[in-house]
This record gives C-alpha cells, structure tokens and sequence, in this order.
C-alpha cells in the first residue's frame, strides 16, 4: 500500500533496493526540509515524543552530528551512543546491545558499524526502525541520497547525467551505495582509480570502470572524489600518497576535462592535497558544503518517512 | 504499517452545490476589501497550503485589479505541525512555507478554503509562532462548514453552511484542471 508519500519500507538499511519512486520522494522531501535551516526557529514538531538512538560504534562525527542535527529539527528526543563511551568496550555483542536498547522503547535506532550486514542484523532483535548510518564496506544510503539531492539541485535533474566516481572504490561503501542510487536514478556512472582499489566485477554493477583518471574525467557532469582511507589498510594498495595524487589527485587541470559547468563533491573528510587539490575544494565548482547543508535535510527526510510519514493510507 | 479504513473522501457523491464560479469570484472580491478596509494596506495575506494558497493569491490579485494597493503574500504549510500527523488521514504532500518577509508587528491574516475541525488553523497559528510575533492574526475562509473541535472562529467568511461529519465540503479551483466551485459530497445512499 502506498500513500502520497510512495515509501513503504520499514527501515533504510540500503539504496540498493530502493525503486526510482521511493528515492525521488525522499529527495522531494529533502529540498522541502532544506528550508527549514534558514527559520529564525529551525524546528518543527513533527517528531514530538519520538526516540531516536544514535549508535555510532565506529568513529564519525559528521554523520552523527547531522543525525542528531536532524532529529532535533523534528522535535525527536536524540540520544548518542558511542563506541568508546558505550557497553562495546566492555565485551557486549552488538544484539546484547540491541536488546538492551530495544527494552527502552526507542521509535529509531541509526547505526553505525564497521561490519556489513550489522544493521540488518539488528532489525532481527529491536522493534523500533533502523537506518542504516554506514556498515563496514556495504553501504551508507543516507549519504548517497544527500549526493543525488545536490547533484539534483546544482543540475536540475540526475537521469542522462555522466558521474565519475574517483578513489579507493573497494573500500567505498559511499561509492557502492551512490552507484547504486544514481544508476537507479538514470545517470551513467563511471568509477576511477588504480586498479588495486577497483573491486573485481565491478562492472556487474553497471558502470565504467577506468585505470585513469583523465578519460573518466572526459565530458563528466559529476565529479566525486573519495577520501583515501589510509585507516582501511588501502594505504596498502598503492606506493604513497605522493605518488597516488600525482596519477588520482583531482586538481584544476584535471578538472578542466570535465564539462565547463561540472560540479566537485567530496563525502569528507578531505585528505587536502591527496585526493583533492585545495585550489579545487575551494573553487567555485565545489559543492562540497551545500551536500553538508543537504545531509541534514535528508537525514529529516528519512527520520520523517520512518518516524511515521509513511504511514500515509492510501 | 497499519492498514487503516478509507478516508471519508472515498466514494462520495455530490449533495449540492454551495457556491459557483461566478460566486466564488464574488465572494473572493468581497472578502479581499473587507481585509484591507478593516487593517490597511499593510495586511500580510497567508494563505494555508493548498486550497488557501490558492485563495490568497487570487485575492491579492482581484485588490490589485480594483486598483488597490499589492499587499504581502506568503503561504504556510502545517503539515509538519499537525496534531494528527500520523494517524491515518491522507497526507497531502508538504508544500511550501513561505514567509519571507518578517511577520514581526504585522496584522497576518490567515486564510483557508475550509474551516470545519479548527485543527488546521491550530497548526497554522504554531507555524506563524515560529516565525514571528504577529501584531494581530485574523481569519479569513471561503466556507465554513461548523463542527468545531477548537476554540478558534473566523474573522471573514465567504458562506456558512450546515455540514454532517460525514460530509465532506470541497473546492474546486481552476488552477487545479477543474471549473471553480465549491460543493457538499455524501456517501451514496444517506
């Protein structure tokens, strides 16, 4: 059944099986929450009485910050759990967690953890939604859907676009999951980087993929850079980072293969001078803080729709 | 998801017909000069996402036709401040909230195409307090159909009519692919 607001999931756990319908309604819903950020009171009372937990067992503080942000915006009572403040570092399971969490009545857990699978794991053993804040290399669909929501904004539409995505993609659960977003959403997806950073198969996934960064980079919409996650072992995968920005590092005559009006996104954290020349982070085609801006927006969106907004009756 | 019994709006036919175009127009015209004649020209018209919107910026429109003076228009949306937000009424989409200019120390005159429950108008007022510290806030409908479930009554009305809660009263406007009117539906057989 499915109301004015086409999403019926239960959770978000993945973009992945998510239809073109479900995604659009989340973003239409994001540009909508977007102005709630410039209010002279920058919340609504939408969420008034609802839990949210944040569990963050691995470290982030941007995604957390933007969860917490966004629930606050909606009245939710926000709750943190880290992983160094939390009942983890004494040896608990994640469902000993889970349980424990689910007997305090929580209306939405968002989790973060460095295994894949964890937050489908955790829906087996709590009542309350769950969304998916990041699962070791599966996927983390919140940020891709603030990537569609600003491409979206800065190029008027997704479908026909050519986006390039350029890093450590074997390690990306951004890369994974914005593939699959924006193939969903109708652009054509290439992915750049050395060839130990490229998973096998990844072609499977319906895109290009490229052992240089200049011809991916030719005639492309969307230029998205991914951070070098040296705390991924990847450092193992290529000489030094010297060497890597020489071959991978986006800098302005790189970017000038791109199309004129092509836009530079960044999930952050940059590593300056890596992957990204600051020059270009910088520049007037980086649209790295308005996809910050854009987090929160979706991250309400999501809250909303899970919160009870897709409860509508048909 | 819990599976709820359809919305009244289902399978309703027509009962009467309250206003037309022609009075619809009329009606609009009137309301529109009252407004201004009672608060001036500084009057800052809200309209409430849809149906008000919709009358907000034609009343605006119809003032400075009658070579008035263009006052200030903004809409709200209360979709996210409503008391029933989830239970089980179908959601319209969010629309936009617009107020851009400060409605601090205005006269803001809220307006809707329906009062019935006064729940919607709660909401509203919750939206402007967000925003602002209105002088005044006055009310101005196109219908008012009773069955009030709050203390709140309207400062300008276009018609009243005596409604059931079953009914449902409905304005068609022509900005949405309909002729202009304003009519009384019912389950078939009551």
């Amino acid at each position: 059944m499915k109301g004015p607001h086409a999403f019926a999931q239960k959770h978000l756990l993945g973009v992945e099986h998510l239809s073109a319908e479900e995604l659009t309604t989340i973003l239409d819903l994001g540009d909508r929450f977007l102005e709630i950020a410039d209010r002279p009171i920058k919340k609504v009372p939408t969420l008034r009485g609802k839990t949210v937990i944040n569990l963050f067992l691995e470290p982030s503080t941007r995604t957390r910050t933007s969860f917490e942000i966004a629930a606050k915006r909606l009245s939710a009572d926000g709750i943190n759990f880290t992983a160094s403040a939390s009942s983890t570092t004494k040896g608990e399971t994640l469902i000993d967690t889970a349980t424990n969490l689910d007997a305090m009545s929580p209306d939405i857990v968002v989790l973060r953890h460095s295994q894949a699978g964890s937050a489908q794991l955790l829906t087996k053993y709590i009542r309350a939604a769950v969304v998916n804040a990041g699962d070791g290399q599966h996927e983390h669909p919140t940020q891709a859907l603030l990537d569609a929501s600003t491409i979206r904004a800065h190029k008027g539409k997704i479908e026909g676009l050519t986006v390039v995505i350029c890093g450590d993609i074997d390690h990306s659960r951004v890369a994974r999951s914005n593939i699959f977003a924006l193939r969903t959403l109708g652009a054509r997806v290439r992915v750049a980087g050395p060839r130990s950073l490229l998973p096998l198969g990844v072609a499977d996934l319906g895109v290009e993929a490229f052992d240089r960064i200049e011809p991916a980079l030719e005639g492309a919409d969307v230029v998205m850079m991914l951070r070098i996650q040296l705390e991924r072992k990847a450092g193992g995968r290529f000489p030094n980072t010297r060497e890597y920005s020489r071959y991978f590092g986006l800098n302005q005559r790189r970017l000038s293969l791109a199309k004129p009006d092509a836009i530079v996104m960044h999930p952050g954290p940059m590593n300056r001078g890596v992957e990204i020349d600051p020059s270009v982070a910088d520049g007037p085609r980086s649209v790295i803080l308005d996809q910050v801006a854009r987090g929160v927006a979706i991250r309400m969106a999501v809250l909303y729709l899970l919160g009870g907004g897709n409860e509508a009756v048909e | 998801m819990n599976l709820r019994p359809a919305p009244p709006e289902r399978n309703l036919v027509e009962r009467s017909e309250i206003l037309d175009a022609v009075a619809m127009a009329r009606v609009l015209r009137r309301i529109a000069f009252e407004i201004v004649e009672r608060n001036g020209h500084d009057t800052y018209f809200v309209g409430i996402h849809t149906g008000g919107a919709l009358l907000a910026e034609r009343m605006v429109k119809l003032l400075v036709e009658g070579g008035e003076k263009r006052p200030v228009l903004g809409a709200v949306d209360i979709t996210l401040y409503r008391d029933d937000v989830f239970h089980g009424l179908p959601k319209p989409e969010i629309g936009p909230t617009d107020l851009k200019e400060s409605i601090d120390d205005r006269v803001v005159v809220l307006i809707d195409d329906v009062l019935f429950t006064g729940r919607t108008v709660r909401a509203a007022m919750d939206v402007l307090a967000d925003y602002g510290r209105p002088r005044a806030v006055q009310l101005a409908v196109l219908v008012d159909r009773g069955r009030r479930e709050l203390p709140i009554q309207p400062d300008y009305v276009g018609v009243r009519v005596q409604t059931t809660a079953e009914q449902s009263v409905q304005v068609m406007f022509s900005e949405l692919g309909e002729p202009d009117r304003v009519v009384v539906r019912e389950r078939s057989g009551q």
